[in-house]
């Protein structure tokens, strides 16, 4: 590691005042378990490091909270139910997150990508709002978070802005987040009681991998069995979290039996462009994809429970 | 200059910017129980806790930390009576060489502190993180198994949060 600066701010302004200061050559660290093995590694070079942590305790940037949504997460919702979100304060530890009463209740599919994250150590660690920004495709909780609708609060010293997780990520490990911002809170809509999701991680080396492909699965279940709407989003399988929209259209509207899952996975492998690694070929990755979209559809409208594989 | 409280007591040591909290415990303070395994936050040979939680020394800056309270393997003994889940790895083969042994006590303690009954299916689960190149698997999940038996009488931790 080379040598740098390290500075602890006092509060979030103090923070943002430092990074317009320290302009390009700082940045921000929570749980650190990204930035300093980038340093190690030598890819991220700062010359200042603003540290988070001690802002933890204060002004909500850790807290998870139920709080009424802006927009419906799906339109039909009854009128009568007011819209949720759980605002999730971006320091907010993996850790917390996966054992959060609230979170596992209400909002089920993101308690379970967090917790496929690594193992239990890193995620005491790493922070949500930290495995945002550093926008590495292959991580479990964007998927999960595109396809509940999930946005990010953005804040720097001119104010707020709120920017769809869906929208945030650009290629490998470049995001929407300028270099004046903080990531200050994830806002997560919650879904119709009636809905099912599934999260399934492809992991053929070591249960605590990254996964070879990801899939997160939502649907507002119908009582006739018809789609209404359908969320499916890739994770490893581009530069960013990939949104399988065809598959999507081909559900929309229609009544979700086996064959119409097949139809829909059938179009995955051309809407994803994996990496060729030593997890396995672009081409393998392509097919897997469309398998687990399959499985995690299956998974998620509670067919084949026993079988279904995570 | 880094200030920590370290099984304890306040220690504090000059250090630059970058130093690891796993170099600060070994070549710093001289408590060489924490390893350095892999460095990159895979193997858990340096696992320790950082305000009650499983931390990667490897990956954390000491100074990111100022203020917390480090709990390493030479800190859980209780007045040189051995904490109940290194008397179980005596017991039990819970080690070989003893390279990963202090990150193991380490990750098994928060598992009882957190869950004081595991099943064996959870003890697997929470112990993934820390490798053994001595393939002592078996041991390890028979001795966190007996210290949890052992340590029966201790109330349940409900997971605590706003
Ligand atoms: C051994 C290991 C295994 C892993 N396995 C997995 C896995 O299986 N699945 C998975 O999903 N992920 C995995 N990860 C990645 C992990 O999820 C990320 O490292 C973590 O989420 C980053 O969060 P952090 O708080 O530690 O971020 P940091 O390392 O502190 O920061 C990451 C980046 O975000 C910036 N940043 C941090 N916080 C903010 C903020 N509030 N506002 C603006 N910028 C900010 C930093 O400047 C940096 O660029 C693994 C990591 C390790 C080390
Ligand atoms: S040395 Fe820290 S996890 Fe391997
Ligand atoms: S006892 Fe030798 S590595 Fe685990």
């Amino acid at each position: 590691m080379i040598d740098f600066e390290f500075h602890s701010p006092s509060s979030l302004d103090d923070a943002l005042e430092m990074l317009e200061r320290y302009g390009g050559d700082a940045r921000l660290m929570a749980g650190g378990t990204a930035l300093v093995l980038q340093m190690k590694q030598r890819f991220a070079q700062p010359a200042h490091i603003i540290g988070l942590r001690p802002l933890a305790q204060t002004g909500g940037l850790s807290a998870v909270q139920e709080t009424d949504a802006a927009e419906p997460y799906v339109e039909e919702t009854d009128a009568d139910e007011t819209p949720k979100s759980i605002r999730i304060g971006a320091l907010c530890t993996l850790r917390r997150l996966e054992d959060h009463p609230l979170l596992r209740a209400r909002i089920p599919l993101l308690a379970d990508a967090v917790r496929r994250v690594a193992t239990r150590r890193i995620r005491s660690m790493a922070t949500i709002g930290g495995g945002l920004v550093n926008g590495d495709p292959s991580q479990d909780p964007p998927p999960a978070l595109i396809a509940l609708g999930a946005s990010v609060e953005l804040t720097s010293p001119s104010g707020t802005r709120i920017c769809p997780v869906e929208q945030l990520f650009i290629d490998y490990y470049e995001t929407d987040v300028r270099p004046n911002e903080a990531l200050t809170a994830v806002l997560v809509p919650v879904p119709p009681a009636d809905t099912r999701g599934a999260y399934l991680k492809f992991l053929p080396r070591t249960a605590d991998d990254y996964a070879t492909v990801s899939t997160a699965a939502l649907v507002p279940r119908n009582p006739n069995n018809t789609c209404r709407d359908v969320r499916i989003v890739l994770g490893a399988a581009g530069a960013t979290p990939i949104r399988a929209r065809a598959a999507e259209d081909l559900l929309r509207g229609q009544e979700l039996t086996d064959d119409a899952i097949r139809a829909a996975a059938a179009t995955v492998p051309d809407a994803v462009d994996p990496l060729d690694d030593f997890r396995g070929s672009s081409d393998y990755k392509r097919q897997m994809a469309a398998v687990f979209t399959r499985r995690a559809l299956t998974q998620a409208l509670g067919y084949n429970k026993g079988t279904a594989t995570p | 200059m880094v200030k920590l409280k370290i099984n304890g007591t306040e220690r504090e040591a000059q250090a630059p910017a970058q130093r690891l909290l796993l170099d600060f415990l070994r070549y710093d303070l001289g408590l060489t129980g924490a390893k350095e395994g892999c460095g990159v936050g895979v193997c858990g040979a340096c696992t320790v806790l950082v305000d009650g939680e499983l931390f990667a020394s490897c990956l954390t800056l000491a100074a990111a930390i100022e203020g917390a309270e480090v709990t390493t393997i030479e800190g859980i003994a209780d007045q040189g009576r051995l904490h109940p889940v290194q008397q179980a790895f005596i017991d039990h083969g819970g080690f070989q060489c003893g390279i990963c042994t202090p990150g193991q006590i380490i990750a098994a303690k928060a598992l009882l502190d957190f869950n004081p009954q595991p099943t064996e299916d959870e003890i697997k689960q929470w112990m993934m993180g820390n490798l053994c190149r001595c393939t002592g698997y078996y041991g390890i999940i028979n001795s966190v198994a007996a210290a949890a038996r052992n340590t029966r009488n201790n109330a349940p931790r409900q997971p605590t949060d706003d």
